[in-house]
């Protein structure tokens, strides 16, 4: 195996536990902000560096930029559901914990 | 590096089933659909592994529309079924939460 496949692998290998913990966080978590919190972890560096692994391993370039894409696209999606959920919870009236 | 591919697939998918007890419990609504955003990034991670592993670049895209649809599930969800317009006077802890929101 070259040396691209096994950055590639061990890339991969580092991101599926955020996505564990990003799981054990919303099930942990106390409330809706915290959530939001944990979730953001799994979102952004978990697929980010999935996706720059399984870019690196398959050696392109076209492959490397399509799948960075899809990661920008998931930033992009996660912190806007993130700032919007805050915000509506607070205007409805959720207090945050421990306040 | 690459056949132990399926089994971080699995992983996955348990990783979903065990998020399910969030989309039970969780008490607003908002906690559900943190839930279902959650299982958006895994599918697209899922849909990843799944293309190289079969082999099949297609799924690369099926994986970028995945990305797209979470954008709009969650703006949707904020601005439909979720809005801080449908509680009335701010300020108030909302106990309505559990009808799933106003049409």
């Amino acid at each position: 195996m070259t040396a691209a496949q096994w950055i590639g692998g061990l890339l991969v290998f580092a991101g599926i536990p955020f996505f564990l913990l990003g799981t054990l966080g919303l099930l942990r978590f106390p409330d809706v902000y915290t959530r939001l919190h944990a979730l953001a972890k799994a979102d952004n560096v978990g697929l980010g560096l999935v996706c720059i692994g399984l870019g690196i391993q398959s050696g392109s370039v076209a492959l490397l930029l399509k799948l960075m894409l899809i990661w920008v696209l998931m930033l992009i999606a996660s912190a806007t559901a993130a700032g919007l959920i805050a915000r509506t919870a607070l205007a409805r009236g959720l207090r945050p914990w421990g306040t | 590096m690459t056949e132990l591919y399926p089994f971080l697939v699995v992983l996955l998918l348990l990783n979903i089933v065990v998020g399910m007890v969030r989309i039970l419990r969780g008490p607003t609504a908002a906690d559900r659909m943190l839930a279902a955003e959650m299982f958006a990034t895994s599918a697209v991670v899922i849909v990843l592994l799944m293309a190289v592993v079969s082999d099949n670049l297609a799924l690369i895209d099926v994986a970028l529309i995945f990305a797209l649809l979470a954008a709009l599930a969650s703006v949707t969800f904020v601005s439909r079924a979720w809005s801080a317009m449908a509680v009335g006077e701010p300020g108030r802890e909302c106990k309505d939460d559990e009808r799933g929101g106003t049409p």
